[in-house]
């Protein structure tokens, strides 16, 4: 068992990241991230980390350093969030293309215009597509150990995919959490050193990358997408072995009483801990009301999903983001979408709430769910609800 | 295309561990139209051989230029910057 401490969420992924031993950290300060890398890069000026940590001139430039470190060899660690995500947005798909198991934090914030420095989760949901596992902490100690972890799956032989650990900015990576810092010791037997199945090597020259003519892209993708799906039961192993090492249990979703829940709230990330205070003081009131947050987004848990809400009436699913003009939140599309082969499948109705640091409160959660009743009782003509917004 | 590799023969990522294999992928059948040289015209300058993009000339025995049409994309550029017009472009009757 480790230490317990009260740690700045953000100092706790700079932690975990340490305990990781990185041989290279290349990143740009934005907010709501720059704690991470900020204590980073002191350890490394003070000794404490024996990391390269390569000052870059902007996101991109971080990426590009991240994927030229992790095709070295070099276990690769960055953090970033929102218009630093954003203008990652094409060295992602490479980082994934070309398998480079580099593990990243995402203090999730709002994307301009208008300027916000707050949370919401827009900024990951624009990188959906990119090819990295992706899983949302709800807490601090979730987010210590989703970095750790993230190392062994995305370096596993059977992976080799990069990975993000997402947590909401400020709600999460801003506030100071009591929570078990593991030792150095328990770490290194848990993860063993990264061993590349393919790096540039002088003594073994290999050219990394080179074009893709229409007669191999297809099968080349088709590798790359077996190898994030396949990557699935490999996390669940990570899951198992960190459990049995350090007795903290994961799952590809959190159920909290759903098994009777008529109504279920799905939603990812910090406000996980507001919905489920809501959901204990609406299950006093007699109403049954679940929660289910979902902390694997990338590979998409389906089973796990269908499992969970099979048996409501009505799944009420909270976005931070909202799609324009489309079908509201990516978190619900792709729920509704999961659930539309069954035959008996509960109502999915849509919610877009905490766009841009707006608070997400048990009041809201209360309204949420009084408008999945009406819902259910008269039925609805709205795409999807915008919860908390003056008309 | 079905005498291609599936995707499960595919090396990681598609990278490539042979050194200089690039010179196997035949570029010459792109072109659509070949550059022709006229011997008597050519005083052996080596503009053609400095401009080509692709490095498609050689120097044969005789200290001329030729075309490497393995390689040769056909983009003209030596027709174009030869002085003494000795580089013509003719279609490739394919």
């Amino acid at each position: 068992m480790g230490k317990r401490v009260g740690l700045e969420v953000s100092f706790a992924i700079s932690e975990a990241a340490k305990l990781c031993r990185p041989d290279v950290i290349a990143a740009y300060p934005i907010t709501p991230q720059t704690h991470i890398v900020e204590e980073l890069a002191r350890m490394v000026a003070d000794g404490e980390l024996d990391s390269e940590f390569i000052m870059v001139e902007s996101e991109h430039s971080a990426m590009s350093a991240c994927c030229g470190a992790s095709a070295a060899g070099a276990r690769t660690f960055t953090a970033t969030a929102s218009q630093g995500l954003a203008l990652m947005h094409e060295v992602l798909f490479i980082a994934s293309g070309l398998r480079l198991p580099v593990v990243m934090a995402v203090a999730n914030r709002a994307l301009s215009a208008p300027l916000s420095i707050w949370g919401d989760q827009s900024d990951i949901m624009a990188e959906r597509d990119c090819g990295w596992i992706q899983v949302f902490a709800e807490t601090g100690q979730e987010s210590f150990d989703l970095t750790i972890q993230s190392f062994k799956w995305a370096e596993d032989e059977r992976v080799l995919t990069p990975s993000i650990v997402n947590i909401d900015g400020f709600t999460l990576s801003h506030v100071i959490e009591p929570l078990f810092v593991e030792s150095q010791e328990d770490i290194d037997s848990f993860l063993p050193p990264f061993n590349p199945k393919l790096k540039l090597d002088p003594e073994n020259p290999v050219s990394i990358g080179p074009v893709g003519f229409p007669e191999i892209y297809t099968e080349i993708k088709k590798q790359q997408n077996e190898a994030i799906l396949g990557a699935y039961p490999v996390i669940l192993e990570v899951w198992e072995d960190f459990a049995l090492k350090f007795g903290r249990k994961y799952s590809p979703v959190e159920k909290f009483m759903t098994e009777d829940a008529e109504i279920i709230i799905n939603l990812a990330g910090s406000i996980s801990g507001t919905a489920k205070v809501a959901v204990s003081k609406m299950r006093k009131s007699g109403k049954k009301v679940g929660l289910l947050t979902t902390r694997l987004w990338r590979p998409y848990p389906f089973n796990d999903i269908r499992d969970a809400v099979q048996n409501a009436k009505a799944v009420a699913v909270v976005d931070r983001c909202l799609s324009f003009g489309g079908p509201g939140g990516p978190m619900c599309s792709e729920l509704r979408s999961a659930l539309y082969p069954l035959e008996k499948k509960p109502l999915t109705i849509g919610f877009i709430a905490g766009l841009g640091g707006r608070d997400v409160t048990i009041e809201d959660f209360t309204q949420i769910v009084e408008i999945a009743e009406r819902a259910l009782s008269e039925g609805f003509e709205e795409e999807y609800f915008m919860i908390g917004v003056r008309e | 295309m079905t005498d291609l590799p599936k995707w499960k023969a595919f090396p990681l990522a598609a990278a490539i561990s042979e050194p200089g294999s690039a010179t196997q992928q035949k570029t010459g059948e792109w072109r659509s139209e070949k550059p022709l040289r006229d011997p008597e015209a050519c005083n052996k300058c080596g503009l053609c051989w400095i401009l080509c993009p692709e490095s498609s000339l050689f120097i044969n025995e005789e200290g001329y230029y030729e075309v490497d049409y393995e390689h040769c994309k056909g983009c003209g550029i030596c027709a174009h910057e030869c002085p003494r017009n000795a580089i013509k472009m003719v279609e490739e009757e394919k």
